[in-house]
């Protein structure tokens, strides 16, 4: 076994670096380009998380780091570095390595993510004693302990249960159980805590915290909850119509959104949450399918701004949003321009694929 | 509830005979006193309701009636002929589980391959081909052309265990094939179906080798339900090989109704029908048993 | 806690290995059943094949070179030839012939069967889903006990006490499929019963007629379509059997049955005397569980592994 297996990690450059990930998907409509050119990188111990509208490309965006995505229907080109190694290009043997000490990951609906003819107990050793001589009393030792971790009750006897007898609060809880089994060193979680209430969802927050600060894990988290990720998150990925529309801090992006999509999700714009008196923002319109993007900007069709003639028939590049001068900044869009001149205190830069300038609520 | 309704068909069987059954089954020549013994015998001279009474509960000790034709007793009769039948069907299950198996498995794995397409085209004719016409068939050219088996008949394992196992090969084949092909589209479609859940991919996602993904998580899934459509099938063709059995004058139940029906036995085509519903019912009753022992979605709730 | 607002108009959450949604309406129209269908060619070429074999049925004495019983006396048992594509019986009749002739006796007892068990089937099946407690409890259990008679025995007792003949034979084999057509229907009638727009037309007073016949059958329709297809095969396949029993047509009325049955006795002399009559049924029962398969694929998607091992 490799060095992966073994935890924690140095903290020596960063855990995940994703360069122009693209994944194009054979449906019976055609091809569907579901993540068009995604790029992101994954500190030691740092959490990003992912938001953006169901059928953005989030998901399918994580399962393909992994490997999981059908190999028959989908296309996934450029790379995502794991620890320097590249996951894309991995020999199956490697990829089945990295999975579980490598890379962790939690999937979105408890209900179906767990086999149910075999016991939660069988379920978790399996994946313990996939990376290394695990003793059968010595793992069902741990998978309790793990159950305890992530606050299942009663784990002694949770163990021998199977996945019907347990809520969906439960099951979700030992599908996290699952993927942090083998202290992973990049966890992805996938709606993990959307099913869970208040205080589970605190005490798994802080279970994820504790394997960060001890094992330098980083987490890639997808959701939909915004108190999560102010809570969590070092940084936040606005995705839309599979590529990301902007990024930054947590503070940058939730304090200063710059693309009117992202002003949208948070209902900052005033004239789409101004019917609703700011409270509920809904854009109009849906998504545009993956089979048929858009030829300039993906948000021109919904864009309530469409502040610059060439978002119609061009895509705006993932540029820094340089605060309040922006409005002024004609050249702003020209790439190798000042690209990480105007970065923010964390040293992460805040960008957005935008070329207009209307409303920077700031 | 459903084997009272099942006796209460089968015994208006005989008084759904257009004329006088026994008259029927008699002929032209035969003495009142036979006639008046069997009609005793049958029951058949009392009023309905006690007839029926009579009838079910002899039944349920055992005595289905005698047969119109030899007078032996219609129990006596099915079980020298049980065994047969029962051969039969374990063998052309046993054929059948051979073909799907692999077939369906290896077809879900690799679908639209080369073995997919073969099983799909091989599993559709053998729904479609008739068993006693494939029966034929396999007379035609293992008995005829090429000579290697006998082309029907029976010995017993004890007397001569090659003769017998010679004579049992074709017509399980002709009845395996039916079972196996629908056999095999369950396994494809059930494994297709346990490939693509979600609880695959986080099987897969823990790391676990490809081989023990496939086993505990594709397979044992798969093939639970595999349970009750194998049970459908014995039931199936335990019945079902009645065409068969008299291409090959294979002595076994299925011949012994046929036998009934052309000799106007009603008893025995009585006693045959109501222990083939029965068995029916039987192996339903086991088959949920069964799974209800081997799932834990069941067992457990 | 504060949720994202999700924008747009999309409540559900795709699955993620299926970005797109499966375009699969409830109810394509009849238009677009068809082009569905000619896009499977399996089931287009089964259609068109099944298309042949009832024009072959509808215009046999056309057809068929020669009579039923037309005699080549001095040419008995001969091997398919130019005269006699697929060589002559005992009696040196013609065996394309009678197959042609034979196709008619096959379908008719094959569709009138079903027609039977289709019609009394929804209908029992529309009762008991539509009016549940005791008529669905009666019925159904009805349709248990019949269910649990084996297929081909039934049939075989029902024509042994009503006697051998077609009209027999139909009734047999449509009685044995009623129970299937009962479940099925039953199971969709269900499953649109409590739908919203029939609870909505039921709240305005429509009539139950009206209820029936607009709302619930024309939703139950996709899986008793299908399972028409399917059982048209093994009716089909049914018919032969008891033909091949002597429980059908009578001799000398060309039947593809009796001609298995006959050419039985001349295997080792006269191969094609079985083969064709055989492959006429293996052909014509292929192409309706091929269809039937096609239309399931269109109509009725979901239900596909449900009827994998049903009705044989």
């Amino acid at each position: 076994m490799t060095s992966l297996s073994k935890a924690p990690q140095p903290a020596a450059g960063p855990v995940l670096e994703v360069e122009d990930l693209r994944v194009r998907l054979r449906t019976p409509r055609g091809t569907a380009h579901v993540v068009n050119g995604l790029g992101y990188s994954v500190g030691p111990g740092e959490t990003v998380a992912v938001v953006g509208e169901s059928g953005s490309g989030k998901s399918v965006s994580v399962l393909a780091l992994l490997g999981l995505l059908p190999p028959r229907t989908a296309t996934v080109s450029g790379r995502a570095l794991l620890h320097g190694e590249d996951l894309l290009t991995m020999s199956p043997e490697r990829l089945r390595q990295v999975r579980g000490p490598g890379v962790g990951m939690v999937f979105q609906d408890p209900m179906t993510s767990l086999n149910p003819v075999l016991s939660v107990g069988r379920q978790l050793t399996e994946g313990l004693r996939a990376h290394g001589h695990v003793s059968k009393a010595a793992a069902r030792a741990r998978a309790v302990e793990l159950l305890g971790e992530v606050g299942l009750p009663d784990p002694g006897r949770a163990v021998d249960r199977f996945p019907h007898e347990l809520s969906g609060g439960m099951r979700q809880r030992v599908v996290i159980a699952i993927a942090l089994a083998n202290s992973p060193s990049l966890l992805i979680a996938d709606e993990a805590t959307t099913a869970l209430d208040v205080t589970v969802q605190a005490q798994i927050l802080d279970l994820v915290e504790r394997l960060q600060t001890e094992h330098g894990t980083g987490v890639v988290w997808i959701t939909h909850d915004l108190g999560v990720v102010a809570g969590i998150a070092d940084r936040v990925l606005v995705m839309y119509g599979g590529r990301c529309v902007e990024d930054g801090t947590v503070d940058d992006v939730l304090e200063r959104p710059a693309h009117p999509y992202t002003r949208g999700l948070l209902g900052a714009l005033p004239d789409l949450a101004a019917d609703d008196g700011g409270d509920l923002a809904t854009i109009a319109g849906t998504p545009p399918p993956p089979t048929d993007l858009p030829a300039g900007c993906v948000f021109w069709p919904r864009c309530p701004v469409r502040g610059d003639a060439r978002c119609e028939t061009e895509q705006p590049p993932l540029a820094p949003v340089k605060g309040s001068h922006y409005r002024d900044k004609g050249t702003s869009g020209v790439p190798g321009e000042g690209q990480y001149r105007d970065e923010g205190t964390s040293g992460v830069p805040h960008r957005a694929a935008t070329w207009c300038a209307e409303g920077s609520g700031s | 509830m459903v084997l009272a309704g099942v006796s209460v068909l089968v015994f208006s069987l005989i008084h759904l005979v257009r004329g006088d059954p026994i008259r029927l089954a008699l002929g032209t020549r035969y003495s009142q006193e036979t006639y008046d013994a069997l009609r005793e015998r049958s029951g058949l001279d009392l009023p309905l309701v006690e007839q029926y009474l009579t009838w079910a509960g002899r039944a349920v000790t055992g005595d289905l009636g005698v047969s119109f034709r030899s007078g032996e007793t219609v129990t006596a009769l099915i079980a020298e002929r049980l065994p047969a039948t029962l051969t039969l069907a374990v063998a052309a299950l046993l054929v059948a589980l051979v073909i799907a198996l692999p077939l369906g498995l290896l077809s879900a794995l690799h679908p639209r391959s080369f073995v997919d397409r073969l099983a799909t085209v091989v599993s559709q004719f053998g729904i479609s081909v008739p068993d006693f016409w494939l029966s034929i068939m396999l007379i035609l050219v293992f008995a005829g052309t090429l000579g290697w088996l006998p082309s029907g008949g029976y010995v017993s394992l004890t007397e001569d265990p090659l003769g017998w196992l010679q004579r049992l090969v074709l017509p399980a084949i002709a009845t395996g094939v039916v079972s196996g092909s629908v056999i095999t589209r369950f396994v494809r479609s059930s494994t297709l179906e346990a490939l693509g859940a979600d609880h695959v991919r986080t099987a897969q996602a823990k790391g676990v080798p490809t081989r023990q993904v496939l086993t505990w998580h594709v397979l044992r899934n798969a093939l639970l339900p595999l349970v009750t459509v194998t049970g459908v099938q014995l039931a199936y063709l335990l019945s079902g090989v009645v065409v068969v059995e008299i291409v090959f004058s294979w002595p076994g139940l299925g011949q012994l109704a046929y036998q009934a029906v052309r000799d106007r036995d009603f008893p025995v085509l009585q006693g045959a029908v109501l222990l083939f519903a029965l068995v029916f019912l039987v192996i339903n009753l086991l088959v949920d048993l069964l799974y209800s022992r081997i799932d834990p979605r069941i067992s457990r709730s | 806690m504060t949720q994202l607002p999700t924008p747009g108009a999309t409540p559900a959450q795709p699955p993620p290995s299926e970005p797109i949604p499966a375009a699969a309406p409830p109810r394509p129209r009849w238009r677009e059943t068809l082009g569905l269908l000619a896009r499977n060619p399996t089931a287009a070429v089964s259609a068109v094949v099944l298309v042949l074999i009832v024009l072959v049925a509808v215009f046999d004495e056309t057809l068929a070179p020669d009579g039923p019983n037309d005699q080549d006396p001095g040419r008995q048992l001969q091997p398919p030839s130019w005269a006699h594509p697929f060589g002559t019986d005992e009696f040196g009749r013609d065996v394309f012939s009678r197959v042609v002739l034979g196709a008619a006796t096959s379908l008719r007892v094959g569709f009138l069967s079903v027609a039977f068990a289709l019609v009394v089937g929804t209908l029992i099946g529309l009762l008991a889903g539509f009016y549940g407690r005791w008529v669905d409890d009666t019925l159904m259990r009805l349709m248990d006990v019949l269910f649990a008679f084996p297929a081909v025995l039934l049939a075989i007792a029902i024509v042994a006490i009503r006697g051998a003949g077609p009209a027999n034979a139909i009734l047999a084999i449509g009685i044995v499929y009623v129970p299937i057509f009962a479940r099925v229907t039953r199971a969709s009638v269900l499953g649109v019963r409590e739908e919203v727009y029939v609870r909505a037309s039921r709240s305005v007073g429509a009539s139950d007629w009206r209820l029936i016949t607009r709302h619930v059958l024309p939703n139950a329709a996709p899986p008793i379509i299908v399972q028409t297809s399917i059982s048209l095969a093994f009716a089909v396949l049914a018919e032969a059997a008891l033909s091949f029993l002597g429980l059908g047509p009578r001799r000398p009325n060309p039947s593809w049955g009796l001609m298995l049955a006959d050419g039985r006795g001349f295997i080792e002399q006269a191969w094609w005397y079985t083969v064709f009559p055989g492959l006429a049924i293996v052909v014509t029962v292929l192409c309706f569980n091929l269809l039937g398969d096609g239309l399931r694929d269109v109509l009725d998607p979901r239900q596909r592994t449900l009827m994998a091992g049903g009705g044989r």
